[in-house]
Formats: C-alpha cells, sequence, structure tokens
C-alpha cells in the first residue's frame, strides 16, 4: 500500500475528515474553494443522489439526516445525520451554490441494509447489551455503527492521539485539526498532513478489521475513476480520513468490481427526516457519537474568538435563568479558560477549559446550573427542518399499511367506532389509536361509550384532518414505524415530564397502547419522582391511575410485574408520609385528605387482587397507618373518623373500639365543630346513607350516640349533623327516619333492622333466601365474601 | 498620599501579634508546616521547573499541581500527591492564583479544604503561616490591620504602632494570605476583604496611607458549604472569588479506607480496647451516608430524598467512633449494627420533621429489603422507636 505519493495531475483532491468536525468542516470550504474542483464526490448512499436539490431549498434546515429503509419494512433503516457543521453538508451546499454537481459515492444503502437482515441473528447479542440506550430496531443501530467510521474495533484517531500523549481522541483532534484557524496558509496542507498519518495507520493495521471496508472503498473508487472520466481532474472527494489512503491507491478496475458482485439487495427508498442536536449527541439513540453539537455548532458559526463568544453565551443562558452574571464574570472566566489550556499545554482553550472556568467563576462552583448550561448549550435544543417536497417518512407509509391491515382508512368526517377489546382486529385498532394519541396524531378521541360500559370495550371518535398528515411527517424523527416512535416518544415525554401524576399517566397510556419496551423507561422516571416528591398528595394521586393502570394491563394480557412493583413502592412512601401531613390540616385541606385517603384506600384494595410481592404486607400496614391515624389528636376529626371507618369496614376495629373512639370524640370535652367533623368522615359522603340503612352495627352506633348525647350539647352538634345528613339521598334520608321510628329496641340481631325496609314484611323467610344461594354462588364465585366481591365490581364499572 | 508599602515597614519581628519563628521547623514540633515537612519535594521542584512562573512564585503553575498531584520528576524524583482526587480540581485551583484571582475552597467537612489551601500556598509562596483562622468572633483587625495601643499611645498614629494583619503582611510582600472558615466569620468583617481583592489595596485612614498589594499576593478561603449556621458570603464578596468545590470520596472503597484509617488513628489516641474486625459495619455506615447523601441507592437503581445534615465523611468517622466505644465499653468488645444505629440516626435526622420522613422512607424502601442488613434495620428501627 502506498498512499503517501504526492498529488499529481491526474489524481483526484482527497479531502479526509472527521465525520461532524467543525474545524474539517472549515478546511474543507477553504480547500473547495481553494481548488474550485467541477464534481464534488460525497461518502453517503448514492440512491440519496436525487435529494441533493433539495438541499438547497429554503425552508431545508439542518441538522437532517438521510435515512434510508427498506422500501417492504420501515423498520429495518439506516441514518447518516448532517450537521450544519458537518464536512459532508458543508461540501453539500458548497457544490449546490456554485452550480456544481455533487454525487454519493459510497457503497449503496441497498446492500447494506441487505447485510443487516443476513445479519441480524448475529447482531443480537449484542444488542442486549446496550439495552435500553437504543431506540429503533436493532437493524438501525447496527447500520449506524457501520455509516460511522469511529469503530470501537480499532480507533484510528485513538492511535494517532495515544501516540501523541493523548488520553482522549477528541480533545487531540480539537487540538491538532479543528483548532487551526482556516485560511491560513495553504488551505490543502492539513490533508496532506492528515494523509500521511492515516496511510501510516493503515500500512500498520490494514482494513482494521472493518471487514466491509473493502468493499465500500472498491465502490469509492469505481465511483471516482468515474467521474473522472467524466470531469477529468477537477474531481474532489469528501470521506473520512481512514478511507483517504484507500481510496489513493490504485487498484485494478477489475479486482474492484469482482468485489461488488453477488452483493445482496433489497428494494430502498431514501428520504431526508428532519433531526435533533439531542440525537446527535452520545446521549441520544442514533448517536452520531458527538458529546457536545451546540459546542461544534458554535465553534463553526463564530467568526473569530471562540471562548470569547462561548462565554458571552454562556452569560446570557445563565441570566435568562435568574443568575446574577456579569460582564466582569466573562472577562474573569475567560482569563480563567486560556490560562487554563496554556496550564494544560493545549494550543486553545477547549470546551473542557471553558466549562471548568464557567463552574469556578459564574456557577460558585456547582455543577447544577452548570447542567443546564450543558443540556442547553452543550448539546443544544436545534431541531432541524426539511421541505415539504422530500419523499414520505416511513412512519407515514407504515401509519398507511397499518391502516390497510385493520380496515380502518382515514376519513375527513367524524364518525364514531366501538371496539371490542376481545377481538383480535379490535384490539390492535384501539393499539394504533393510542399509539398515534401518544405521537401527538389525534386521528381519534376517546369517547363515552353508548353500548354498555366494560373494560373491554372503548370508544372512539374519529376524524382524519389534513394536518394530522404534516404531524405524522413530523413524527418521523421518532422512528420509523408505529409502535418505535410511540415507544420513543413515550420515553422522551416520560423523562421531560415535571409533575408526578404526568408520568402515571404517561405509564396508563403505555399500557393502553401496549408499548412494553417504553414501560422500563417510564418506570424508572416514575419511581424516581416517587421517590423525590415530598409532596404526599402528589404520591397519593399517583396511586389509582398507576393501580388502574395494572388492571387494565391485566385485561390485556400485558406484562405488569415491573408496575406493581412500582406501585408497591409508591404505596410504601405514601405510608411513611401520610401520618405527618396530616397533622394540623384547615377544614378544606382535612377535606381534601380524605379523599386522598379515600383514593388510597380503594387503590389498596384494588391492588390486592393484582400479585405483587409485599401484596400481604401492604395491607396490613395501610392498617397500621390507618390506626396511627385514627388516634392522633392532631389530625383533623374528618380524617380520624374516616379512618375509623375504613378499619370498621375491614373487620379490623372491634365494634366497641369504634364504639369507643366515637365516645371518646363526642364527649363535651370535644369542640363540636371537630365532633362532627369526625361524623362526616365515618358516615359522610356517598354511600355513607346507605351504609347506615344496611348496616344495623353503625345504625346502632350512631343511634346509641345521638340518645346519649345531653340535652345542651345537642342544639350544638345539631346543624353540624344536620351537614352530614342532608347529603344523603332523599330515599335513604327517609328509610333511616323509618329506622329511627321503628326504634332501637332490638339491635344486635341483624334480622331486626333489615325485616325493617319498607314494604316488606317482618322477618326473614329463610328458605326462600337460600334458594337464591346457589345462583349468587355462581355469580360471585365460590370463595371470598359476596358483598366485598360485588362492592369490588361495582367500583370497577365506575372507573370505566 | 499614597505610600507603598515596604516589605520591611511591615516587618512582622517588630510586633507580637505576628506568629512565632516561621524558620526551618525544629524536629519536636507536633506537626511541621507543609513547607517544612516537603522542603525537599519543594526544592527538587524549584530545581527542575524550568517553565515561566509568575512574579514572586516559587514555582511555575505547572510545577505547583504536580507539587500537589504528584509525579515523578525528570532526575527521578518522586512527588508524593498530597491531594487524591480529580485533577480538575486543582488544575482549576492553580490556574486561578495565577490569574490573580482569590480562590475560595468549598466543601463538606473531611474534604481536605484546609490541606490543600496549605499546601498551595506552600507551593506558591514558600510560606503557609500567613493564616487567618474564621470564627464568629474574628475581628476586622485580622483582617486589616491593629494597633500596639502602648506605641500608638507613647508616640500617636504611625507606621511603628500598627500591627499588620496576615493578609496585610502577605500584600505586602506578594505571598499568599489564607482565610480557614470564611463563612464562620462574621459578614461585616468579611466585606472588609472586598476593598482588599477589588483593589488590591488595604488603605490606612488614620496615617493617610494606604498598602499596595505587590504582584504575587493572592488569598485562598476555606468554606463549609453545607454547614447550617453560617454567614453566607455577600454577592459582592462571592463576586471576587473563584470557586472550587472539593468532591466527597468518589468510591465507597476509597471512603471506607478512609473511615478505617481515622477511625483507627482515633481510637488509638483515645485509648479505646482494641475492637476486631468492624470493617463490615464501617462498610454499612459509610454505604447509608454515601447513598443518602448523593440521594439514589449505591446500585444507581432507586432515588432517595436526602436529609438536611451534610452527612460527611467527618460524621461517618465519628459515628462509627461512637459505635466502637460502646461496642468496647457496654457491648461484647465487637462492632455491631446495634452500636451504630442510633448514631447513624442522630446524623441523619438533623430536622426532626422532615428528616425523619427521609430516614423511614429510606429504612422501609432501600434497608428492609437489602440481604443481609436485616439486623441493621432491626437496630435502626429499635433507635428511632
Amino acid at each position: 500500500m502506498n498512499g503517501g505519493q504526492a498529488r499529481d495531475a491526474g489524481q483526484p483532491l482527497l479531502l479526509g475528515v472527521r465525520h461532524h468536525g467543525p474545524g474539517s468542516a472549515r478546511a474543507v470550504r477553504a480547500a473547495l474553494d481553494a481548488s474550485r474542483p467541477r464534481v464534488v464526490l460525497i461518502e453517503g448512499p448514492p440512491e440519496a443522489d436525487a435529494l441533493i436539490p433539495p438541499a438547497a431549498a429554503e425552508d431545508m434546515r439542518p441538522p437532517v439526516a438521510l435515512l434510508a429503509h427498506a422500501a417492504d419494512e420501515p423498520g429495518r433503516s439506516a441514518f447518516w445525520p448532517l450537521a450544519a457543521f458537518s464536512p459532508e453538508w458543508v461540501a453539500l451546499r458548497w457544490a449546490l451554490e456554485h452550480g456544481v454537481p455533487a454525487r454519493f459515492i459510497d457503497l449503496p444503502a441497498t446492500h447494506t441494509l441487505a447485510w443487516e437482515r443476513d445479519e441480524e441473528e448475529d447482531e443480537e447479542a449484542e444488542e442486549d447489551k446496550e439495552g435500553m440506550e437504543r431506540e429503533g430496531g436493532g437493524a438501525e443501530a447496527a447500520a449506524e455503527r457501520h455509516a460511522l467510521d469511529e469503530d470501537v474495533r480499532i480507533d484510528p484517531l485513538g492511535v494517532l492521539a495515544d501516540t501523541a500523549g493523548y488520553d482522549d481522541a477528541e480533545r487531540w483532534w480539537e487540538d491538532v485539526v479543528e483548532h487551526r484557524g482556516a485560511g491560513k496558509g495553504d488551505a490543502l496542507a492539513p490533508f496532506t498532513a492528515l494523509e500521511e498519518a492515516m496511510t501510516a495507520l493503515r500500512e500498520t493495521y490494514g482494513s482494521g478489521g472493518h471487514g466491509r471496508d473493502l468493499i465500500r472503498e472498491a465502490h469509492m473508487r469505481l465511483r471516482i475513476r468515474e467521474a473522472q472520466r467524466e470531469f477529468e481532474d477537477g474531481v474532489a472527494v469528501v470521506c473520512g480520513a481512514w478511507h483517504v489512503p484507500a481510496l489513493r491507491r490504485r487498484a485494478g478496475v477489475t479486482a474492484d468490481r469482482a468485489l461488488l458482485k453477488g452483493l445482496p439487495r433489497v428494494k430502498t427508498d431514501v428520504t431526508w427526516v428532519p433531526w435533533t442536536h439531542r440525537r446527535l449527541s452520545r446521549a441520544g439513540g442514533y448517536g452520531a457519537g458527538i458529546g457536545s453539537p451546540g459546542w461544534y455548532a458554535h465553534l463553526f458559526a463564530a467568526p473569530d474568538r471562540p471562548v470569547e463568544r462561548w462565554l458571552t453565551k454562556v452569560a446570557g443562558l445563565l441570566r435568562a435563568e435568574d443568575r446574577a452574571v456579569s460582564p466582569g464574570h466573562v472577562i474573569e472566566a475567560v482569563r480563567l479558560a486560556e490560562t487554563l489550556a496554556a496550564l494544560r499545554g493545549r494550543p486553545l482553550p477547549g470546551l473542557g477549559e471553558a466549562t471548568d472556568a464557567v463552574r469556578a467563576v459564574m456557577c460558585d462552583g456547582s455543577d447544577v446550573p452548570l447542567a443546564l448550561v450543558h443540556d442547553r448549550l452543550v448539546v443544544g435544543d436545534v431541531l432541524g427542518k426539511v421541505p415539504d417536497t422530500v419523499p414520505a417518512v416511513p412512519l407515514q407509509r407504515d401509519l398507511e399499511r397499518t391502516q390497510r391491515r385493520l380496515r380502518l382508512g382515514p376519513e375527513a368526517a367524524e364518525r364514531e367506532l366501538d371496539l371490542d377489546l376481545r377481538k383480535e382486529t379490535d384490539a390492535e385498532r384501539s393499539r394504533l389509536l393510542h399509539r398515534l394519541r401518544l405521537l401527538g396524531i389525534d386521528w381519534g378521541r376517546p369517547a363515552a361509550s353508548r353500548s354498555g360500559t366494560g373494560t373491554f370495550r372503548e370508544t372512539w371518535r374519529l376524524r382524519w384532518e389534513p394536518e394530522l398528515a404534516v404531524r405524522t411527517a413530523e413524527a418521523g424523527v421518532w422512528g420509523t414505524t408505529v409502535p418505535a416512535a410511540a415507544t420513543a416518544k413515550a420515553e422522551a415525554d416520560a423523562v421531560a415530564a415535571r409533575a408526578l401524576a404526568d408520568v402515571t399517566g404517561l405509564a396508563e397510556r403505555c399500557l393502553l397502547a401496549a408499548l412494553p419496551d417504553a414501560l422500563p423507561v417510564v418506570m424508572r422516571v416514575l419511581a424516581d419522582r416517587a421517590a423525590l416528591d415530598t409532596d404526599v398528595a402528589h404520591l397519593a394521586q399517583a396511586l389509582p391511575a398507576l393501580v388502574r393502570s395494572l388492571r387494565y394491563g391485566d385485561v390485556r394480557g400485558t406484562d405488569t410485574a415491573a408496575l406493581a412493583e412500582v406501585a408497591a413502592g409508591l404505596a410504601e412512601r405514601v405510608f411513611v408520609g401520610l401520618p405527618p401531613a396530616c397533622a394540623g390540616l384547615d377544614a378544606d385541606a382535612a377535606e381534601e385528605m380524605r379523599r386522598h385517603v379515600d383514593a388510597v384506600h380503594s387503590a389498596l384494595g384494588l391492588l390486592g387482587d393484582v400479585p405483587a410481592a409485599r401484596d400481604g404486607r401492604l395491607r396490613a400496614r395501610w392498617q397500621a397507618v390507618l390506626r396511627t391515624l385514627s388516634v392522633r389528636d392532631a389530625v383533623p376529626g374528618v380524617l380520624r373518623g374516616r379512618a375509623v371507618r375504613l378499619l370498621l369496614d375491614e373487620g379490623e376495629l372491634a365494634q366497641d373500639e369504634a364504639a369507643r373512639l366515637m365516645r371518646l370524640v363526642l364527649s363535651p370535652g370535644t369542640p363540636p365543630a371537630d365532633a362532627a367533623a369526625w361524623i362526616e368522615g365515618f358516615v359522610g359522603g356517598s354511600g355513607g346513607g346507605l351504609l347506615l340503612v344496611h348496616d344495623e352495627r353503625l345504625f346502632g352506633l350512631v343511634d346509641r350516640w345521638l340518645t346519649a348525647v345531653p340535652a345542651e350539647a345537642f342544639t350544638d352538634v345539631l346543624p353540624l349533623l344536620r351537614r352530614t345528613f342532608a347529603a344523603y339521598e332523599p330515599g335513604v334520608r327517609r328509610t333511616l327516619g323509618e329506622l329511627v321510628r321503628r326504634g332501637p329496641g332490638r339491635q344486635g340481631r341483624a334480622q331486626a333492622l333489615t325485616a325493617g325496609a319498607p314494604g316488606f314484611g317482618p322477618g326473614v323467610d329463610e328458605a326462600r333466601a337460600d334458594a337464591v344461594l346457589p345462583v349468587l354462588r355462581l355469580l360471585l364465585g365460590p370463595d371470598g365474601d359476596g358483598e366485598v366481591q360485588a362492592d369490588r365490581a361495582d367500583r370497577v364499572e365506575v372507573r370505566r | 498620599m499614597s505610600v507603598s508599602a515596604e516589605p520591611t515597614s511591615v516587618d512582622p519581628r517588630r510586633n507580637g501579634s505576628a506568629p512565632a519563628d516561621t524558620g526551618p521547623a525544629r524536629t519536636d514540633t507536633l506537626r511541621p508546616h507543609a513547607e517544612h515537612a516537603f522542603a525537599d519535594e519543594l526544592a527538587a521542584l524549584a530545581a527542575q521547573d524550568d517553565r515561566p512562573r509568575p512574579a514572586r512564585w516559587r514555582l511555575s503553575p505547572w510545577a505547583v499541581a504536580t507539587y500537589l498531584l504528584g509525579g515523578t520528576l525528570p532526575d527521578g524524583t518522586v512527588i508524593t500527591p498530597k491531594y487524591v482526587g480529580p485533577r480538575r480540581v486543582v488544575e482549576v485551583a492553580v490556574t486561578t492564583l495565577a490569574t490573580d484571582r482569590a480562590l475560595l475552597l468549598l466543601g463538606v467537612p473531611g474534604t481536605a479544604k484546609t490541606w490543600v489551601s496549605e499546601h498551595l500556598a506552600a507551593a506558591v509562596s514558600g510560606d503557609s503561616t500567613l493564616l487567618v483562622q474564621g470564627t464568629a468572633g474574628t475581628p476586622e483587625e485580622a483582617i486589616r490591620y491593629g494597633w500596639n495601643y502602648a506605641r500608638l499611645l507613647a508616640h500617636g498614629p504611625s507606621r511603628d504602632a500598627l500591627v499588620p494583619s496576615p493578609v496585610m503582611r502577605a500584600m505586602a510582600e506578594g505571598r499568599t494570605a489564607r482565610v480557614e472558615e470564611l463563612t464562620r466569620i462574621p459578614a461585616d468583617v468579611q466585606d472588609s476583604l472586598i476593598t482588599i481583592l477589588s483593589e488590591k489595596t488595604l488603605p490606612i485612614p488614620e496615617l493617610g496611607q494606604e498598602v499596595q498589594a505587590v504582584r504575587g499576593f493572592n488569598l485562598i478561603a476555606t468554606a463549609n458549604d453545607r454547614d447550617r449556621g453560617v454567614n453566607e458570603l455577600s454577592s459582592a464578596l462571592r463576586r471576587r472569588f473563584n470557586t472550587v468545590v472539593l468532591p466527597l470520596p468518589e468510591t465507597p472503597e476509597a471512603e471506607v479506607d478512609i473511615v478505617t484509617r481515622r477511625v483507627e488513628q482515633i481510637g488509638r489516641s483515645l485509648d479505646l480496647p482494641a475492637v476486631p474486625d468492624g470493617v463490615d459495619e464501617i462498610r454499612r455506615v459509610v454505604t447509608v451516608f454515601r447513598e443518602l447523601r448523593d440521594g439514589v441507592t449505591a446500585d444507581g437503581r432507586t432515588k432517595l430524598k436526602s436529609p438536611s445534615g451534610t452527612l460527611s465523611t467527618a460524621e461517618a468517622i465519628s459515628v462509627v467512633t461512637g459505635g466502637l466505644a460502646l461496642a468496647a465499653h457496654f457491648g461484647d468488645g465487637v462492632l455491631r449494627a446495634g452500636d451504630v444505629a442510633a448514631g447513624v440516626l442522630g446524623a441523619v435526622v438533623r430536622d426532626p420533621a422532615a428528616d425523619r420522613v427521609v430516614w423511614q422512607e429510606y429504612l422501609e424502601t432501600v434497608v428492609r429489603e437489602r440481604d443481609g442488613w436485616a439486623d441493621f434495620y432491626r437496630a435502626c428501627r429499635e433507635a428511632g422507636a
């Protein structure tokens, strides 16, 4: 291999770059300006040649990505992200501005995508390791790995940097290449030097384990030769620095052709999709391997004094966030950054020095504002844009295919759709609509069902509006298929969500949309938010939604073990936080807290049906919490009363004990308002009256107390009691009146009171009552007591 | 009228309040100054340091960083590391001093703030004794200057009657002054530093003179950033410092190591009976402290609320020492969960309302589920009941 030979007239101009390197981009522009080639060849899929003209369009704004995907399988795809500071993008724009043809010369995506199909099995083991970091299908990630030259198997820059005594390849490249100002001296000199270095590397390492690089390079050589025949010596090539020696090498046309023979093919479509800086960064799924796209964009865009401009920008951001940062701070930060660079022996301050300076001077040594700087500036929120004229994104095609398969075409007129989730097609339709809603494509909106209620029924109002097509195109950044995109979107939403309730809502929607892959992330965020939330009310609000999700999961056969675990953890936190949070509340806050206690209680009841690791203990602990509440004086009466009632319902409190507590609280020593509040908590709310009608024990308690109230105290409690009992429905009030008139004489025997219902004779006909039991048992199942079961079923129906 | 102070005019030997003789260490001093203890290393560095030095610096910034971080010189001299921690911290600190900005070292107790400041001063100026110890009672005289009243009464106000503070001497001689525990100093006294740091001058209105700082003067302050009841720096003063936060030990192993070593030393000096093998319990205490401090469990899977206390390494040391004393005097001589539980509880629950919830949540959601921690859980429940 002899790539270092001098360039002669017949040689193409080979510009080796680092993908997404702003210094490379400047150098490429300078080199192109200096040599004015007649054709520009760029490393990229040749199928995209037709997409080059739209790159000049007014509303084309980087970062964008070239997306190639298998026509019949949108999930199989590869991306070539391009930012404003990518040398490839600069070369593309230069060609368009100067009216020079540009071409992509890499191996066609039709082969690379076909490769992925062949080696899917091999990759799987590797993908498992990547775990949740990965956003899309395995093929995408794998293709992305091939699209990048900085491969882990052997990192050419790493070797060079190591040789130069740097521990970080990025920093070495920045010092040696990126930080060189463009325009000084020979515009081509950096490329010649780099080529020599790469040649030396490739002489040592050969293809460095990139077996397929040989095939790609063979293809590139053929295309270069083609271009040379057409344009003679006016050919410029922009490619990864690693490839330069191979492209320089004179290889036989026949040998190259032989390498390319018999490659697998798959029908491929290519289009532009908008990209974001966040996705360019390492943290993103199809990370292009740059940790600081915002900083690179700044380096590329800043005409001079990059560090000064950067620190001014940082100061602006911090000021906007209400931190006092003066120009004096900026001056000191610049001085610190420059001296630090000198101490570290770097030619110019880099991002590391600037960050250290910002931390020490502007952030008082704290990393918290620094995280903001990293998020907003170092990575940045830049969102790319592509013109409407480019071909449809694969997401749209996937949606169309799904619509055809489910026989659910888009119609502009509104119509209602009833789904029976027990049917496979209907369940899939429901999932599709839920997923689209997650993506912000509100084609269907849930509506109140007319044809009966039940966990297996859903009603949607469908209406396809033209703007939804735009939304679909926008949602294309999230993925290439509806489930993949919805999963990615749900994960991003979870991370961005502010309130705990938002995350629980999201978890519910993920279950409805059957996105099990998104659940781990959502659950992790949920657990984190729950752990950090200090407001018990928030936790208590979140729990019911979570438990509801668990039940939906059951109906739809989703695996909800993780969810149950999180729900149990959430419940634990509620238990710990609730007693202190209940102390010293005013009437309104107490009333609200009572609602939370009720919600948690019923949620725990539902949780009891779900197999959770800590289930049995949860119930016991909740009862302990209720017991604590019921006897603590600082807790408002309405909550104490509620706690006693709930314990009584559970059968955890003896009737005598409840009576004692009631007598205690209703004794003259207690302020009347508190006593009445206790009564309200005890028998108030919906169902409280019915409970009194049907539960002779409770009725007896209230009755016994009421008759024992001394005459002078009676006038005090009367208005408060009236408030409680006036809230009952008229029928209940009437029945209660009847019961009172009948007198409490025979209390203690259940028959005595139930027999008193109006319109029925006294006493129960045992034989006729027994006759109903077999049917009841059939309806309610053989075990458990009937009343509780019925109660639960009732609640479920209400929630639907 | 402005008189640029000559070093002789504020010669410390002329007045009694200046620190005692700063000459070479006597061999029987309990704790020699850094510049004496490491004189060999400083000399070796100075001899081989060919990089540019800022005015009146004994070493180049690069050599100062090497002195703190350790390394091997070209002639084979081994420089022991004085600070084990991120390189960035030391680099930023040294650079700050080189840019004549004042340096503020922040950190919770036990993060080697004073240690770093002493060694920085020793390496930069060859003198770590120009020190103002901050307390709630530190007067302005400690930072500016005081008067020798006998002389003042006898001869009237003059430079001879002036008692310079360490800061004033550092300004006049172009050395590094140190202020320890800056945030313990009352706010009005703190603010007397503002003129010194921004104008680099110290006016003496009584004499119509001023002392102007000579090149090479700088100031290192240390402060505790999570302690309660400190005097927060005014923003005017804060602006004049570059702030470097000294982090807590990075790995649990390092922290367990520090705690074990210190506990051993303290135990020996207190003549506590030796307690065999308490490492498991120490590890547990360190784990609890780290997890609550960081707000996340060691496996990184569960987030936690952080209590209001600092939970510094220093506190972990005192919890373990207390536990050892309990085990030695009242227990069976083996450090057990019960011996440290009360100490841990006391360190975590500083605010009886909020911290108790934090602690109970931690107990119920983390400790209870953890394998092999059942005894600790029980002990903590008992201690908290």
